[in-house]
């Protein structure tokens, strides 16, 4: 802010009606919305719109490259070294990455939330624990807590995902203890336990409701930090197993045929940044939308 | 145990609340004691007005509070109809909402933006399991038309009501129960002064249309004095003047009740002899010892700050605590 | 100031000692080591052997109380691979770590700090929408991407740098980098929104109305201010060293603390990963104290004593 800021005076100026349009849906957004909404397409339909199945083999055709260099429509983004299809597996990735990282954003948000409301009623040692845990959490690198979690518990998918789930839930239980106390310090909250309702009335129909937008753009920001998460361990090779693969997984493959065929990585890691990314500028746009007063 | 048939309907008896704070300096600093009220009592009796006045900090909301259940006595007694009132949260406490409601300061915070009004209003026989649906909302039509508003408003959010309205809204839940004691704290602060008396005027009908008990609270001397039957005047957690509001802010007893009825802005300031009061009240963490008002007092002597004066009824009925009130020499 | 002190190092105290418990928990709840190490059909001796020489013959709480005892004088188990104390193998990799991310942190600093600054007074213009566009990048693009994307341009295509090993400066450069870049959009991030901030407030308004030339308001009034934030800032990525190198050190085969913990991950080696973890934390817990520390120099308010 420069001294523009003391000098700029708001002018009504005339615009047409696609000029509003665009203004109120960003077209970025609406790129970023198409995308997602492709994802989630690709993610439940994912076993129609493979082309093949994502581990039969080609051998007759491996390493091809994808069409545009030198790759023929059969296998349209080219195959491993295998000759499995690149774009049915990058389909079937998609569909575990997205999943995953859906149900863990679920999860966390749940949780937290759940824990946020706990201590926000309680008070005392309830909220005291409450808050240690949120401390530990937020005050050591959550890979490093996965890690070790792998370590003494070995991995299975339904593990995998509950440790998904237990990434960033002291974000939503910040959040929701914050705006419950203040909600029951001075405002409706307290206003309707005066009333004699009950905990889950006040909760469930009016705290809730409340901070939902809160939580919904919180939801933006830790998708992706899901995604970043369980495709970097999948790329260490300690997070989604094979036979099963996410996107992560497909990079870690991939780095090994990165002199020979480095398709295998690129479109999946395309897929990475373009969906972290979109999600990203979908929660800047809701968040603008919903809630100015986040950040 | 049958209650008198004239018993009050809200008897509190040597209210108490103390906080344990702790005091800063030390890592595990010492434990202090902030007495927020500290011996109220009072009577109030159906269909009668109560008004609770002082500076902020003096335990007036407390004192609502502790009236109303929402906080824990740590000594004394209130009794509702001659009941022990029970404690927040239990069962015979929800019961109680029926009896007993509140009128919030910020209408806009006491009310759910998210929610209609009209539902709101409905909320309380929802809450308590009181007729069916169809009913509930012929009730709550009915209510919002008592406090003045129409039936489109139903369907309107806080937001979009004006101040005045909101108040109104809040009101109507308050009333939807059929309470008999309406605890207002600062109803009409937060609104505008061209709205305030209106508002006040709804209230007074009320009153005299439902047999409601009201206590008021309100810094707003002149208010107080329009709407209440008698008037208590808080400082530092004590009540130090309580009586009938004409006597009490024509002539009054109490140096700080002086001190606050000449802060009133009047017409007609020439020859009027005001008392300023000096610094702002003391933490209620170290209250002063003897009279709690004496390091502000313009007339304070050496007994002020040794002995604590007792509340005592004076010839005209009105209770004052104070050493050097007239009538009182004797003591 | 002393008491906000003495109450930090007693949660950082907490925070080290809810890292150990939870790993000795764990640990034990995560099934018999025994079993995990020696093979199915070893002899029973043998396995109660092993049992005996660990100390998993013992009830848990006297097995907790020896691991904390033993934790407390720096011992933290051999590891189970290849029988030498953990917590000395993790120390041999420390170098290996701080060899990388010493310099890619100075360069997160050195790019991160005057671009969000520059990007902060230079609002709406190119060069800002330019710093804005590469940390979102930075933020949305998973380091094993970029680090992988360096290779290929710069290992692969034009063959300048080694693409994975550590046989030198050479080595090195790649992974710094990529620990570099990431970071260092954040922190312009960071910067700007903090400068924003600060450039938004009254003070600022005031000085520059009562005629101080705007390059004086931005170095005596706004500068310092958003320094407070962004120390903030620094100071956790302190902390986020060892944790921020795993992916890329496992990426180049650099022989650090954060690839030690992947390997002993997938051999589930747990006195190494251990070991790493109460790293770890105590990394972080005397960064975030050391900012605390920070904060009573950089800002004035924190210099009285509190009541």
């Amino acid at each position: 802010m420069t001294e523009r800021a003391f000098t700029a005076i708001p002018r009504p100026i005339e615009r047409s009606r696609t000029a509003r349009f665009f203004e109120a849906w960003p077209p970025l957004t609406l790129l970023a919305m198409a995308w997602v909404a492709l994802m989630l397409v690709v993610a439940l339909g994912a076993d129609w719109l493979a082309p093949y199945h994502f581990a039969a083999l080609d051998l007759k055709a491996r390493l091809q490259p994808p069409i545009l260099f030198g790759g023929t429509w059969r296998h349209a983004l080219g195959t491993d070294e295998l000759g499995r299809d690149v774009l049915s597996r990058l389909i079937v990735s998609i569909r575990i990455s997205v999943l995953i990282a859906l149900f863990g954003t679920l999860i966390a948000a749940t949780l937290g939330t759940t824990l946020g409301f706990v201590a926000a009623h309680f008070r005392r040692s309830v909220e005291w624990l409450i808050l240690t845990l949120i401390d530990f959490q937020a005050s050591m690198p959550f890979l490093i807590i996965a890690l070790a979690v792998l370590a003494f518990f070995g991995n299975s998918l339904v593990l995998f995902v509950c440790l998904m789930g237990l990434n960033s839930w002291e974000r939503y239980a910040r959040i929701a203890r914050g705006l419950t106390l203040s909600a029951n310090e001075q405002g409706y909250a307290g206003a309707i336990r005066q009333l004699g309702a009950s905990s889950w009335r006040i909760y469930g129909l009016h705290v809730l409701p409340n901070i939902a937008s809160t939580l919904i753009v919180s939801m933006t920001i830790t998708f992706p930090e899901t995604i970043l998460l369980e495709s970097g361990l999948s790329f260490l090779g300690l997070g989604v197993q094979p036979p099963l693969s996410s996107l992560g997984n497909m990079v870690g493959y991939g780095r090994e045929y990165i002199t020979r065929a480095s398709w295998i990585l690129l479109f999946p890691s395309a897929v990475i940044i373009l969906t972290t990314l979109s999600i990203s500028i979908l929660g800047d746009w809701l968040r603008d939308r919903l809630d100015p007063t986040l950040r | 145990m049958n209650a008198p048939l004239d018993a009050p309907l809200v008897q509190a008896e040597n209210l108490v609340r103390h906080y344990r704070v702790r005091r800063g300096g030390r890592l595990f600093g010492e434990h202090a004691t902030l007495r927020a009220v500290d011996g109220v009592s009072f009577a109030l009796q159906a269909g009668r007005t109560l008004g609770l006045v002082g500076e902020s900090g003096c335990g007036k909301t407390t004192t609502a509070r502790l009236v109303l259940g929402l906080l824990t006595l740590t000594a004394g007694t209130i009794r509702v109809d001659g009941e022990i009132l029970p404690g927040a949260g239990t069962a015979r406490w929800r019961s109680l909402r029926q009896v007993m409601q509140m009128v919030f300061q910020d209408p806009l915070a006491a009310l759910d933006r998210r929610v209609a009004v009209g539902r709101q209003v409905m909320e309380p026989l929802a809450i308590h399991g009181i007729a069916n649906a169809g009913e509930r909302r012929e009730r709550a039509l009915a209510i919002l038309h008592s406090v003045g508003l129409q039936a489109h408003h139903f369907d309107r959010y806080p937001h979009e009501l004006s101040g005045g309205q909101r108040q109104r809204v809040v009101l109507a839940r308050a009333l939807i129960l059929s309470p008999r004691l309406l605890v207002c704290d600062e109803p009409i602060s937060a609104l505008d002064v061209s709205i305030q008396a209106q508002v006040v005027n709804l209230l007074l009908d009320l009153q005299a249309e439902r047999g409601l008990a009201y206590l008021f609270i309100s810094h707003d001397l002149r208010m107080v004095r329009q709407v209440s039957h008698e008037v208590a005047v808080m400082y530092l957690g004590r009540i130090v003047e309580q009586g009938d509001p004409d006597l009490l802010f024509a002539a009054p007893a109490h140096p700080y009740t002086q001190a606050l009825v000449s802060a009133i802005p009047v017409a007609t300031e020439r020859g009027r002899k005001r008392l300023i009061l000096k610094g702002d009240p003391p933490n209620p963490v170290s209250v002063p010892p003897g009279c709690a008002f004496h390091t502000r007092c313009p007339m304070a002597v050496a007994r002020c700050r040794a002995e604590t004066p007792a509340l005592r009824l004076l010839d005209d009925g009105r209770r004052v605590a104070c050493h050097l009130a007239p009538g009182m020499a004797d003591a | 100031m002393m008491r906000y002190l003495a109450g930090r190092l007693l949660r950082a105290m907490l925070t080290i000692f809810l890292v150990v418990t939870f790993a000795f928990f764990v640990l034990r709840l995560s099934g018999d080591p025994a079993l995990l190490i020696m093979s199915v059909d070893a002899p029973p001796e043998s396995i109660a052997a092993f049992r005996q020489s660990w100390g998993l013959d013992q009830p848990v709480w006297v097995q907790y109380l020896a691991y904390i005892g033993h934790a407390l004088t720096g011992d933290l188990g051999n590891s189970m691979r290849d029988g030498r104390p953990a917590i000395q193998l993790v120390v041999e990799r420390i170098p290996a770590t701080l060899a990388i991310t010493v310099p890619a942190f100075l360069l997160k600093i050195a790019i991160g700090v005057p671009a969000g600054i520059y990007a902060a007074l230079h609002r709406n213009s190119l060069a800002d929408r330019l710093t804005m566009v590469l940390s979102v990048a930075g933020f949305t693009m998973p380091s094993f991407v970029l680090a992988l994307l360096l290779v290929l341009l710069f290992a692969v295509r034009l063959g300048w740098l080694p693409s994975s090993g550590a046989d030198g400066i050479a080595y090195a450069i790649l992974p710094i980098v990529t620990l570099g870049a990431a970071g260092a959009a954040i922190l312009a991030r960071f910067t700007r929104s903090a400068m924003l901030e600060v450039l938004g407030q009254p003070f600022i308004r005031a000085a520059s109305a009562k005629g101080l030339p705007w390059r004086r308001v931005v170095a005596e009034h706004a500068l310092p201010n958003a320094a407070i934030p962004t120390t903030t800032i620094i100071g956790f990525m302190v902390g986020t060293l060892i944790a921020g190198a795993v992916v890329v050190e496992s990426v180049f085969a650099w022989p650090g603390v954060g690839r030690l913990l992947v390997v002993a991950v997938a051999n589930r080696d747990l006195a190494v990963v251990q070991a790493i973890l109460l790293l770890v934390a105590a990394t972080m817990v005397s960064a975030n104290i050391a900012v605390d520390l920070l904060y009573g120099w950089i800002d004035p308010r924190m210099r009285q004593v509190p009541r």
